[in-house]
């Protein structure tokens, strides 16, 4: 059984967490060891979010190591651009193009990165770097929330695999609810990879 | 069975299965979700106490009572509470009583560092660490029956990575536990529970003596073992520091301590004998390292390993190939360079979510230039630019003492303290009374948003709602300010920054100590939203007067800013700021 490291990032209040709990889930239900971190700083809203789930025979540390990284999935595009030293030579990035401006740069004290910046800090790090518009896709099935759903979805179909394992386990920690939403988000982003 | 738990979910059920009936806590992160969590289990009373030491004294007066009781709180929360904790290892207790105390190496949301295991040592009770959430679950137990054993409070140490970390839990089939028997009379024995001087020279023999019987059971425990491997490098470890050490040393041989506190010297000097080299890995302070030291042991620690900040596998994988105790396994140049990269990155620091009540708050008082003597809550990131309107921020409570000696001081400038509700109820009602006791004209504003807002939405006693649930009599804010003897006193809403800053003027032009409750509940935890603003991006003339509100929805793009209708809120402060009127709402 292979290891893999999943990562990630995103920004308070986009879902990082909740996406990254239905991630270890998954691989619970696969036979895995599964273990999971994440930080978030004192903010609720609006502060850097990095979340790290584990998959593995048998897994020490709840979080990656430096250069150790499978799978980065970047909920924003400048979070994304954080973790290139993180990243496996063979590792595969999943980026939502969606952007959000912290204060430095509204302060006019800092510059956004261009798309293509980020492209290659990435580009120059991992194997393969994906770009999305997953947070136009989870508007589109009706909430903009789902977009963790969404970035589930794409790296559903990037890891392969039996499809409904994943449905169960969303089934299992979405509100009843928003579930019809959850599984169109997730079959949207399975289409976005 | 196995489930993912996170440390604190699984502290909580651990204290379930093991019988603790009473649990009291004061949120903190990172432990807020052990009491959270444990407050849902059948047949249990859980209670948010105003403060950490309030919390402790009511789990002693259970386990007084032969109660199993739990109190939790984070790292500077036992600071509040050490009184209470140093009674009761001098009196003992009749039931179980396991203190959950949680530091934040790293400092990811609390205002220092400190490493709580020299408590253990300064209180004189033992200490256990889990190492993941498994033994989180398994420890409270232990830890509970070893307080019974000794007649001791036992405290059980996590950090951050272990609170909120999710790793599989063995959930138990025996069904709900034997709910425990009720006390039916409290068993009077005031020599032993009475702390007179005359008492308490009697007990201190007692706690000298059981920290020697301790320290034998440190070596018996099966929690702290020798885990056989290379016998090369020997690591002692414990916590989560113990699993980040396996990660980079999978074969070695471990000393994994699971008591911390006394330490099983004969084991240690059976593990010294038989490593070729002892490494010791630690977060925070040398406390294993100076003990062991002392033994006469040489070892490998803070000379490898940093004193400051938080461990990863990552981190303790560098300092063992600089040390040259291991090879380099990513080539440090190529992971240089793209860290470098990486770090020119803007930088994203944590600040008030959109719609938040504090923002209109911290922007009136920089406006008007004062003063502002801070305090512990969301409304610290009133600190930040662009609203930059806080001054000191020290602890919970201490804001109102602060300004008080700043006045004293003889300073010109113009004094205000802010505090949150929940600090307010905390540790802010004593420094409010010193202030007419010994006459400061301190304006002191209580920013009310009717919930402990930072630690994730927690009941106190403003809302009427206990932890469990339940309706209860409410204390109100405003009532008791007066009742103190405060007859200059406000609310206002600080959506209405106009008013407010007139308020504010009025209270400072007084002269009079006085209050201003702003009051506006959290949007986040009412989940109140209204339809997001517009700009007109023709009669935007870009001169920034919004973006000073330091809202993040609020977008610089080229020649204009935009508002991101995903993450804003609709609370219209922006439309209240902007000189244009470019920014329309509908009603």
């Amino acid at each position: 059984m292979k290891k893999i490291d999943f990562l990630m990032a995103g920004v308070g209040g986009q879902g990082t967490i909740l996406a990254s709990n239905i991630l270890a889930e998954v691989g619970l239900e696969l036979g895995y060891d599964v273990k999971k971190a994440e930080v978030h700083g004192m903010a609720q809203r609006g502060g850097t979010v990095e979340s790290h789930v584990r998959w593995g025979e048998k897994v020490y540390a709840p979080m990656a190591e430096l250069g150790d990284v499978d799978y980065l999935i970047g909920f924003e595009m400048l979070e994304a651009g954080r973790w290139p030293a993180w990243l496996r030579k063979d590792a595969v990035v999943v980026v939502n193009r969606y952007r959000i401006p912290p204060p430095t740069v509204n302060l006019g004290k800092a510059k956004y990165p261009k798309e293509e910046e980020i492209d290659s800090l990435l580009k120059n790090a991992a194997s393969k770097v994906l770009w999305v518009n997953g947070t136009d896709a989870a508007k589109e099935v009706g909430n903009p929330a789902t977009i963790g759903v969404v970035l589930l979805g794409a790296l559903s179909t990037l890891l392969g695999g039996d499809e409904n394992v994943w449905l169960s386990v969303v089934e299992r920690m979405v509100p009843p609810k928003f579930l019809e939403m959850n599984k169109n988000a997730f079959y949207a982003g399975r289409k976005l990879a | 069975m196995k489930k993912l738990m996170t440390g604190n979910e699984a502290f909580a059920y651990g204290a379930y299965l093991s019988g603790v009936r009473v649990g009291a806590a004061y949120p903190g992160t990172p432990s807020t979700e052990i009491m959270d969590n444990f407050s849902r289990y059948p047949g249990v009373f859980a209670e948010w106490s105003p403060n950490e030491k309030v919390a402790l004294d009511v789990a002693i007066g259970s386990a007084y009572a032969g109660t199993r009781a739990l109190a939790c709180m984070k790292h500077v929360g036992l600071n509040v509470a050490a009184d209470s904790l140093f009674y009761a290892v001098y009196t003992g207790l009749k039931g179980g009583l396991v203190i959950v105390c949680a530091d934040d190496p790293g400092m990811h949301s609390s205002q220092n560092e400190q490493d709580n295991r020299n408590y253990a040592r300064f209180a004189k009770l033992p200490m256990l660490e889990p190492s993941d959430s498994e033994e989180a679950k398994q420890y409270v137990g232990i830890a509970l029956e070893m307080s019974e054993m000794f007649d001791t409070p036992v405290l059980v140490r996590t950090v951050t990575r272990l609170s909120h970390s999710s790793t599989p839990v063995e959930m138990s089939d025996e069904g709900p536990p034997q709910p425990p028997e009720e006390p039916s009379f409290y068993e009077r024995n005031p020599q032993k529970f009475v702390m007179v001087p005359a008492n308490a020279r009697h007990r201190h023999p007692v706690i000298e003596e059981k920290i020697l019987k301790l320290g034998k059971y440190s070596d018996q425990t099966p929690i702290n073992r020798i885990e056989p491997g290379d016998d090369n490098i020997g690591i002692i470890a414990a916590g989560a520091t113990y699993q980040y050490a396996r990660e980079v040393f999978p074969n070695a041989t471990f000393l994994k301590l699971g008591m911390v506190y006394p330490l099983p010297d004969e084991l240690i000097r059976e593990f010294a004998s038989r490593v070729k080299t002892v490494v010791i890995i630690e977060e925070l302070d040398p406390f294993f390292e100076e003990h062991i030291r002392l033994m006469g042991i040489e070892v490998k620690g803070k000379d490898v390993f940093p004193l400051i900040g938080e461990f990863s596998p990552a981190l303790i994988r560098k300092c063992c190939v600089d040390a040259g105790l291991i090879e380099a396994s990513v080539a440090p140049e190529a992971a240089a360079a793209s860290s470098a990269a990486a770090a020119a990155l803007p930088i994203r620091p944590p600040i008030l979510c959109p719609g938040c009540g504090h923002r209109g708050l911290f922007t009136v008082l920089r406006e008007a230039g004062v003063l502002v003597l801070g305090d512990i809550g969301c409304y610290t990131l009133g600190y930040a630019p662009p609203l930059s309107a806080m001054h000191t921020t020290g602890c919970m409570g201490a804001s109102i003492g602060v300004a008080h000696g700043i006045a004293k001081a003889g300073v010109k400038d113009q004094i205000v303290s802010v505090l949150g509700d929940s600090t307010f109820f905390h540790s802010g009602i004593h420094p409010l009374i010193n202030v007419l006791y010994n006459e400061s004209d301190v304006t002191t504003i209580i920013t009310d948003n009717s919930v402990t807002a930072m630690t994730g939405h927690q009941q106190h006693p403003g809302t009427g709602i206990t932890l469990q649930g339940k309706t209860t009599k409410k204390t109100d804010i405003e009532t008791l300010v007066r009742s103190i003897g405060y007859d200059k006193l406000d609310v206002v809403d600080p959506y209405d920054m106009d008013k407010l800053a007139d308020v504010l003027q009025d209270h400072l032009k007084s002269g009079k100590p006085s209050v201003i409750i702003a009051k506006r509940a959290c949007v986040l935890h009412t989940k109140e939203r209204k339809t997001p603003p517009v700009i007109d991006t023709e009669e935007c003339t870009n001169c920034g007067t919004c973006l000073d509100l330091g809202c993040s929805p609020l977008v610089q793009e080229e020649d204009y800013v935009t508002i991101d209708p995903i993450n804003c809120n609709g609370c219209g402060l922006c439309v209240q700021v902007c000189p244009a009127e470019a920014i329309k709402q509908e009603a």
